[in-house]
């Protein structure tokens, strides 16, 4: 049964030819004589994650603007030495992303244990980077670094946070999607289980237990990536500001 | 999360329960009307705020009743204390920038329309768009709750400088509780519009119906894409600078707030901030949400003169590569609120002249909406009153721009009455006139009855006089040297001169009776939503798809139909057309062409 489980949805392939097919002139993506439901094309879900992570770049931006004015316009800036546990954690972080391309390669191959085994594995080296970040405070804590003793720690304790949040909705995420296909594939049967929430993804599903995979996992991935990407960002600004 | 795939098996049929269905509906032709009822709401509460400060400017000495009842404080013997005179001008900017004029045209009419428009059965994410209305709503239930704590609602302006806003208790009544919940309700409303932009963006970018090119959609799904581009740009750097503000006040860090900084005889216990970094944070925001607040209402004013003009907008693309430029170079000029802040005349003069150069798109849409209306057979309805009065308050308020838009200018007239006067005109009630022009011509479709056009046009002319009335004096008292933000004038002896008392005291009245006018309108709006006669599908002869469906539109819009666009928006008066206008999804005529 489970080799079938996992056959990626045709629904978002056919949804994916976007403007390919002839019609009237112009650009758009429906419509025309087909009796194909109405539905959200995948890529809009790839759009929605692109243009949520150019807000997110837009916040770390203005932190870092933050930063080189703050530390230039003050002479009260003291070095905040790093944790050394951070390249620890970087390191579990990447590994994370590794894992999770891991898990979406095996999505393609049918594979349900090895997939849902690489999920929970990304997911637990992302707790595990969520803890080494704990014990890097913690060690600051020891040091006597607060938030506010300055500025330069101040930054150190928002820049770690603010991505320890975003991280954690990317943890979420990875539950959601583990639990999603559990219970997809407990239930064992064709029903049509779309992502969007509201209308549905089609008609063509029979025999897949856990439908419409594909991209949301897709979507998670990019945004798990940029996580790691951004955490790499964060490290490089803080070895060379902080 | 799993329940919601479950609930979508339920595909078309529209939710039953009165909560699905009004309250946490996922349709976005409720969100829509949702965000409108709650800009309604904003904008009455701001409306009365700004009546209660101009009573104040006029009769600093009167009483007025009930006002101990609002505040015990602040309103001590039913007269207004100058604090809470500026907590009062505080909730009115507030209301007004972030819960109306961001709120309502983008909002409220980008959720209404857009999708019926593009031809979609909804937005690209429907329960992020729920989610999106709901944080906002959230947001102002917190700013509103500062009117029920003890100090009241903070005093420190919309724009909440530091060191005033991220010291605490000690610099007024409001600066404690108030203005962290400030800062709460102003991050959680970030949140919703970050969630909300992006939702727009991808609605437009990947929901378009077949045949609908970019060069083919309604200049208001432009301006809408545009405007959520520009929060998405901005309301993340709002949040940031929220959240260093918020840390300041809370976690004893010194973003914000500088050394030796002494209040009420104590020093500060902070050391090496700049109160200069907020300003650039904020008004990096602050400066595109002005477009944000203006640019819905620039697309949906086309729309309309095109609609009433009865013809082709005047240079479509140019009206697109306008409003692209007025949202790029809107990034630019963030500098021009902070002329007077010490910074290098170098600097100045590049804000200076990216801030002129945005008079170029801007003159480009006002031709091209007079060129539309030249040699137009012209329909003045309350929505094409509305729009022609949404130009006229456009280049009224864009022309003291220029003024201020000058360092050495800027220099006297800065924090007076001309700045005053510049914003309202420019942003403030044009995005207003937009809104009713908006309102008047979509409440067709939105209930499926007209609204009273005589009492429309009652309501329009009141308006439009009485908001000249109430702003165009503010620009002589500023040249006179008015400050903002002051609550009583009366002691200073050069402005305390009898022509200038009596200039206020005409705005005021004017104030009284344009907001007595909406009265009107809420009249209209109650009465016609369960009176009025029958609008049918298309009442203006409009050309969009919104006007191929039924009025009030079925819950998925087209009912199972595949709307397939065939032809540009504004076809009318084509030669040799049987009716003056063509709607975009009419395929017999472009059949024959061929």
């Amino acid at each position: 049964m489970q080799s079938e489980v996992l056959t990626p949805a045709k629904t978002e392939e056919v949804l994916d030819e976007g403007s390919g097919h002839g019609g009237p002139p112009g650009g758009g993506d429906f419509g025309g004589g087909d009796s194909r439901p109405w539905s959200v094309p995948a890529r809009a879900y790839r759009t929605g994650m692109w243009m949520a992570l150019v807000g997110i770049t837009m916040l770390f931006a203005a932190f870092t603007s933050a930063m080189v004015v703050r530390q230039g316009i003050s002479n009260d800036w003291a070095h905040t030495t790093l944790p050394r546990v951070l390249w620890l954690n970087t390191a579990i972080l990447l590994a994370s992303s590794a894992t999770l391309e891991l898990s979406k390669r095996v999505l393609a191959t049918n594979d349900f244990r090895r997939f849902t085994a690489w999920l929970d594995v990304t997911a637990v080296l992302g707790l595990a980077f969520i803890a080494g970040q704990l014990l890097a405070w913690k060690e600051l804590r020891g040091r006597g670094v607060y938030l506010a003793t300055n500025p330069s720690s101040s930054f150190f304790y928002l820049l770690t946070a603010a991505h320890g949040v975003h991280l954690v909705g990317g943890i979420t995420a990875l539950f959601y999607l583990v639990t999603r296909a559990r219970v997809g594939a407990s239930r064992q049967i064709g029903t049509l289980l779309p992502i969007d929430g509201g209308r549905p993804v089609g008609a063509s599903l029979e025999g897949q237990v856990v439908p419409g995979l594909r991209t949301p996992v897709e979507v998670t991935a990019i945004y798990w990536h940029f996580m790691d990407g951004l955490w790499i960002y964060i490290l490089i600004l803080m070895m060379t500001r902080l | 999360m799993a329940d919601m795939h479950v609930a979508a098996v339920h595909a078309h049929a529209a939710p039953s329960g009165f909560f699905r269905r009004y309250i946490f509906s996922l349709d976005h032709k409720v969100i829509g009307i949702q965000y409108w009822l709650l800009g309604l709401l904003a904008v009455l509460i701001g409306m009365a705020l700004s009546l209660l400060v101009r009573f104040h400017l006029v009769w600093p000495d009167a009483q007025i009743p009930l006002l101990h009842l609002l505040s015990p404080t602040g309103g001590k013997g039913d007269q207004m204390q100058p604090e809470y005179y500026l907590s009062l001008l505080t909730l009115h900017g507030t209301l007004m920038i972030f819960f109306v004029l961001t709120t309502v045209p983008q909002s409220g009419f980008g959720n209404f329309a857009l999708p019926i428009q593009i031809g979609a059965e909804d937005m690209a994410f429907p329960r992020l768009n729920m989610l999106s209305f709901w944080t906002t709503f959230v947001g102002m239930v917190v700013l509103l709750s500062t009117f029920f704590i003890s100090d009241g609602p903070p005093l420190a302006g919309w724009t909440a400088y530091p060191p005033l806003s991220a010291i605490g208790p000690a610099t007024g009544p409001g600066e404690g509780l108030g203005q962290t919940l400030w800062i709460v309700s102003i991050a959680i409303f970030c949140v919703g519009s970050l969630l909300g932009s992006l939702n727009f963006i991808a609605t437009t970018l990947d929901l378009r119906a077949r045949g609908l090119s970019l060069m083919r959609l309604p200049l208001t799904c432009w301006a809408w894409f545009i405007t959520a581009v520009l929060m998405l740009l901005s309301f993340a750097v709002l949040f940031a600078a929220g959240v260093l503000l918020l840390l300041d006040r809370v976690g004893g860090t010194s973003f914000f707030i500088p050394a030796g900084l002494v209040v009420s005889d104590q020093l500060v216990n902070h050391a090496g901030g700049s109160p200069l970094l907020w300003q650039h944070l904020f008004w990096f925001f602050g400066h595109p949400e002005v477009y944000v607040a203006i640019l819905p209402g620039m697309g949906i004013t086309s729309h309309i003169i095109s609609t009433f003009s009865r013809k082709p907008i005047f240079g479509y693309k140019a009206m697109i590569y306008a409003m692209c430029s007025i949202g790029f170079l809107g990034f630019m000029v963030w500098g021009h609120h902070m002329f007077v802040s010490g910074m290098s005349p170098y600097s100045g003069f590049a804000f200076s002249v990216l801030t002129m150069a945005i008079a170029v798109p801007s003159a480009i849409k006002t031709f091209n909406w007079i060129g539309t209306m030249i040699g137009g057979k012209l329909r003045l309805v309350t929505p094409m009153l509305f729009a022609i009065g949404f130009v006229s308050l456009f280049v009224t308020g864009g022309l003291s721009g220029i003024f201020l838009g000058q360092p050495a200018l800027d220099l006297t007239l800065h924090d007076s009455y001309f700045v005053i006067a510049h914003f309202h005109m420019v942003m403030g009630v044009a995005a207003i006139f937009g809104m009713f022009a908006g309102t008047y011509f979509w409440f067709p479709k939105a209930t499926g009855r007209m609204m009273n056009e005589t009492l429309g046009k009652v309501h329009f002319w009141l308006t439009f006089v009485g908001a000249y009335g109430i702003f165009m004096p503010m620009h002589y008292l500023g040249l006179e040297g008015h400050p903002r933000r002051y609550s009583t004038l009366t002691g200073v002896e050069f402005l305390n001169t009898p022509h200038l008392m009596h200039l206020h005291e005409f705005m005021t009245v004017s104030a009284f009776i344009t907001a007595a006018a909406q009265l009107l309108f809420l009249y209209n709006l109650a009465w016609s939503w369960f009176k009025g006669p029958e609008a049918g599908e298309n009442p203006w002869e409009a050309t969009t798809l919104e006007w191929t469906v039924p009025s009030p539109p079925p819950f998925d819009n087209f009912a199972g139909r595949h709307a397939v666009v065939y032809r540009y928006p504004y076809e009318f008066s084509v030669p040799g057309a049987e009716k003056d206008y063509i709607m975009q999804d009419a395929v017999e005529e472009a059949k024959k062409k061929k």
